[in-house]
């Protein structure tokens, strides 16, 4: 692999750009690998890198039905946080949070990680508490926060709705510093990069249709572009999760379920890292072209559409305006959707299966973005020992048998509504 | 933006309604014997498909009734509403 550096970068400018490598390799596929990873997003890409980087796995290819960052880890809108209240989402978040401090070293590609912060508003005193012992429980745990009040909010975000006619007046938040944003293409280029230069064969327009198992055990997938022989096969296919589950017998504790975003026309400098509206479903950051990207709710009714519908978006906005009235001066420049792995608890599910050598990695909802690291780093291990990672026993699939659920909202088997 | 016709009112905005999902979910019969396996599939466990899929709305903003739509979760469109006691 060539390396970037500053000097290939003068090397080739003086070339006018034209001795670049390709960034990774577009090979056939062979007709057997050690590993299979089907699913070309965030979680598949470091899954493959990790088997080859820990793991000693050099025979892998990652099998993706369409091109390298189509699916939600480019669609998604690059936050990245541990601000969770169980211990099992904490740790596990923030293991991953500590790898991206060095992710754009250790992959030579510049993921533009941004630790600029993360602010939960609060718009009462009930609610206030209520993120006191968030922070409380996630300070147990060693992660840095703080609780500020609304002066100190007020200093933040001066462009805020301080006057008294607010509809929901901002009583204080919770602040995570080492939030931010990390730029989610570049992760996907970066990983592939990087996993293809340790080997890995990454394999663009080639669907699994089936898996051939023999006596319970995995002997090899049936893709479009023919039969490929494996002894191991992990599924990161996010929202396709139970389509593919299906071919496997397999019933899941999932629904799926479109998640839309939106950007504005850039603008200048307003917003420095992430804030999230507290009375409803809206949150807001910067990007570095000066757009204001923008999300909040689901659809609200089970969907395989990559589109949202415009009523989302209303309401979205609606609150958005209710927090920031100056946005309400801005046009939107675009809106797009991706389709969410939601689980009944709403946390993730990363373990092994029935099936001897087929392994699952799914249940991200629309939070899976900033665990792409430590998802890849916990599934590659799963994979390569037959057993869990520490992290990651909690997230085993059995939890909806025997209760241990890791329900962080209380909302229940509504995925819909969160 | 779908349009729902609520079997009693109507073509209706989709705003005026709230989604209550899986229609197909059975909850086990009262006084039998109910494994653990049979209640987690009823709490947890769901078919997900992508293609036809009968669930459950409530116009809320409206007759506040609930009944069934057939729709597909792939294209949006909705092939048929029902009353509650109507099978497809
Ligand atoms: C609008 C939006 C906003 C979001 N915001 C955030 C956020 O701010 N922070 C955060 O942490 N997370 C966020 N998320 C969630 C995050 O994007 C996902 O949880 C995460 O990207 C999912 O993992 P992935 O990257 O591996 O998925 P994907 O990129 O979707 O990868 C799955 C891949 O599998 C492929 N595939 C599917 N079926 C098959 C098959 N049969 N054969 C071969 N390939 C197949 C797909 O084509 C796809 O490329 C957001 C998501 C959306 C849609
Ligand atoms: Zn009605």
């Amino acid at each position: 692999m060539q390396k970037y550096s500053v000097f290939s970068l003068i090397k080739n400018a003086l070339t006018n750009h034209q001795n670049w490598d390709v960034v990774w390799r577009d090979p056939e596929p062979k007709k057997e690998y050690e590993a299979i990873i089907i699913g070309g997003g965030g979680h598949g890409l470091a899954t493959a890198f990790y088997l080859a980087k820990y793991y000693n796995m050099k025979n892998i290819a990652i099998l993706e039905k369409g091109w390298i960052g189509g699916g939600n880890v480019a669609r998604n809108t690059t936050i990245l946080r541990s601000n969770y209240m169980h211990d099992a989402n904490s740790l596990f978040y923030d293991h991953g949070m500590q790898m991206w401090k060095d992710l754009s070293q250790e992959l030579n590609y510049n993921v533009m990680y941004s630790p600029r912060g993360i602010l939960n508003l609060a718009h009462s005193d009930a609610q206030l508490n209520a993120y006191a012992r968030r922070g409380n429980s996630m300070r147990l745990n060693g992660i840095d926060v703080s609780l500020i009040g609304r002066e100190e909010v007020k200093k933040m975000i001066p462009f805020a709705d301080f006057t008294s006619n607010a509809r929901f007046p901002i009583f204080g938040g919770l602040l995570q510093p080492i939030g931010g944003t990390a730029r989610h293409d570049a992760v996907a280029w970066g990983y592939a990069r990087a996993a293809d230069d340790m080997g890995v064969d990454i394999i663009q327009h080639c669907e699994v249709n089936g898996f051939d198992i023999e006596n319970g055990k995995l002997t090899g997938v049936q893709t479009s572009r023919g039969n490929i022989k494996t002894k191991k096969v992990g599924l990161c296919v996010a929202g396709s999760t139970s389509l593919l589950a299906e071919k496997l017998n397999m019933n899941l504790p999932m629904e799926a379920h479109v998640l839309q975003a939106c950007v504005s026309e850039p603008v200048k400098p307003l917003l420095d890292g992430v804030v999230t509206f507290g009375a409803g479903h809206f949150y807001c950051s910067q990007s570095d072209k000066g757009e204001m990207v923008m999300g909040g709710d689901l659809d609200g009714y089970n969907s395989y559409a990559q589109r949202g519908n415009l009523p989302t978006i209303q309401h979205v906005l609606t609150e958005g305006v209710a927090l920031f009235p100056n946005l309400s001066r801005l046009k939107i420049l675009r809106t797009w959707g991706g389709v969410m792995d939601m689980s009944m608890d709403g946390s993730p599910i990363i373990d092994k299966t029935h099936i001897e050598g087929v392994y699952l990695n799914c249940g991200w909802c629309y939070g899976g973005f900033k665990a792409t690291p430590v998802s890849g780093l916990t599934f590659a291990h799963t994979i390569a020992n037959d057993t869990p990672h520490d992290l990651s026993i909690p997230f085993r699939l059995d939890r909806f048998n025997t209760g241990h659920l890791l329900d962080e909202k209380g909302l229940g088997t509504k995925t819909w509504i969160s | 933006m779908l349009e729902i016709r609520c079997p009693y009112c109507g073509n209706r905005s989709q705003n005026e309604f709230a989604y209550g999902g899986d229609a197909t979910i059975k909850r086990p019969e009262l006084n039998t014997e109910v494994t653990d396996q049979e209640w987690d599939n009823f709490v947890y466990y769901r078919k997900n498909p992508r293609g036809n899929h009968l669930e459950l709305w409530h116009h809320i903003s409206g007759c506040r009734q609930w009944f069934k739509v057939h729709r597909n979760t792939a294209t949006h469109e909705i092939l048929k509403t029902l009353e509650m006691k109507e099978n497809l």
